[in-house]
């Protein structure tokens, strides 16, 4: 129970990364295998969030002169989560364009029914 | 079948996982090299957001490979939906109060967009949140007047310009300095519009590149439908 106090964040996310994969290795949909990899994606940046955050921390912005920088949270995690997010964004619709025109190619868009995406 | 291969496989990477986290405290300071951009950060790079300071300063090459990684990923979209499209169709144009209310909101969202950008080194905000804030701008009159399409070759122009301004930027750092992306800009007094460098210019460039790149993945998403 001392674990789940203390390492609910962590759960939180990696509950996500295993249900993105979860989806992403049971479901016959492709769009629903995307959205399967949009949920591993947010995962990950919680996790790295996660990872960064320093207790009762604020954000690493100094917003007037003499902002106590004791309790700052680490700013590298949340530098490379602002640039995952967006990447993401144009991930998603990447691979919803390739649904598209796989959906035009073969009338489907279920996995088992195309034969060179079966596994 | 299938299921039960999964949730034991998954069942697996979870007990991995489980057994390395608990190893990982959470809620201390685990970086050193975070504490130090937060102690000299304004001092090296003038920026009051230690975020924007990582992200354009200290971390700006990997930004510009993260930034390439958003332009294949457009182009990709691109050239996967250029191929094999079908005539547009005549679309039903939306009711007169949706079209003018979109017609209203899209200046003042434009607005806001630029002031999170061009702030990006003093507030929360920046070129990537300020970019998405535009091209949400451009969702909104696709929605609202739908017989509207923005010009394809400005926002490519304008992609490619923006990238281009952040190499030409970095490489005048290393003709003036020897290093790429050096902050050759007088650095100025922190917590003014007018300081840190080169940071703010960057963040307009990369502010203008991820607007009108989402505006036209957006633009092509929209034609197919």
């Amino acid at each position: 129970m001392s674990f789940l106090n203390s390492y609910i964040y962590y759960v939180g996310a990696f509950g996500l990364i295993l249900i993105g994969l979860y989806i992403i290795l049971v479901k016959h949909n492709l769009i629903k295998v995307i959205i399967g990899l949009g949920i591993l994606d947010t995962g990950v940046n919680l996790f790295l969030i996660c990872v960064g955050y320093v207790a009762k921390g604020t954000a690493p912005i100094f917003s007037r002169p003499g902002t106590d920088s004791e309790h700052m949270v680490d700013p590298v995690p949340q530098a490379l989560v602002l640039t995952a997010i967006v990447i993401g964004v144009a991930v998603l619709a990447l691979a919803l364009s390739l649904a598209i025109r796989l959906y035009q190619h073969y009338g489907t868009l279920n996995l088992r029914k195309i034969r060179e995406q079966k596994w | 079948m299938r299921k039960i291969i999964s949730i034991l496989l998954l069942s697996i990477v979870a007990l991995g996982i489980y057994l390395s986290l608990t190893k990982i405290p959470f809620g201390v300071p685990k970086s050193k090299v975070g504490k130090h951009y937060i102690d000299e950060g304004i001092k090296e790079t003038g920026a009051v957001n230690i975020v924007t300071s990582v992200v354009v300063s200290y971390r700006g090459f990997d930004t510009l490979g993260e930034v390439t990684v958003l332009f294949i990923a457009a182009t990709g979209l691109a050239v996967v939906l250029k191929i094999g499209r079908r005539k547009a169709t005549a679309v039903e144009p939306a009711s007169f109060v949706l079209a003018t209310g979109c017609r209203v909101l899209f200046p003042l969202i434009l607005v806001f967009g630029s002031y999170i950008f061009i702030h990006g080194h003093l507030t929360p905000g920046g070129g990537f949140q300020g970019g998405a804030i535009i091209a949400s701008a451009f969702l909104l009159i696709y929605l609202g007047c739908r017989e509207r399409r923005i010009n394809e070759k400005a926002y490519k122009s304008l992609e490619s310009l923006g990238g281009l301004f952040f190499v030409v930027v970095g490489l005048i750092g290393l003709a003036v300095g020897g290093y790429f992306l050096l902050n050759f800009l007088p650095k100025g007094q922190p917590y003014r519009l007018l300081s840190a460098g080169i940071i703010p210019v960057i963040y307009i460039a990369i502010g203008f590149k991820v607007g009108s790149e989402l505006a036209g993945i957006i633009d092509n998403l929209i034609e197919e439908s």
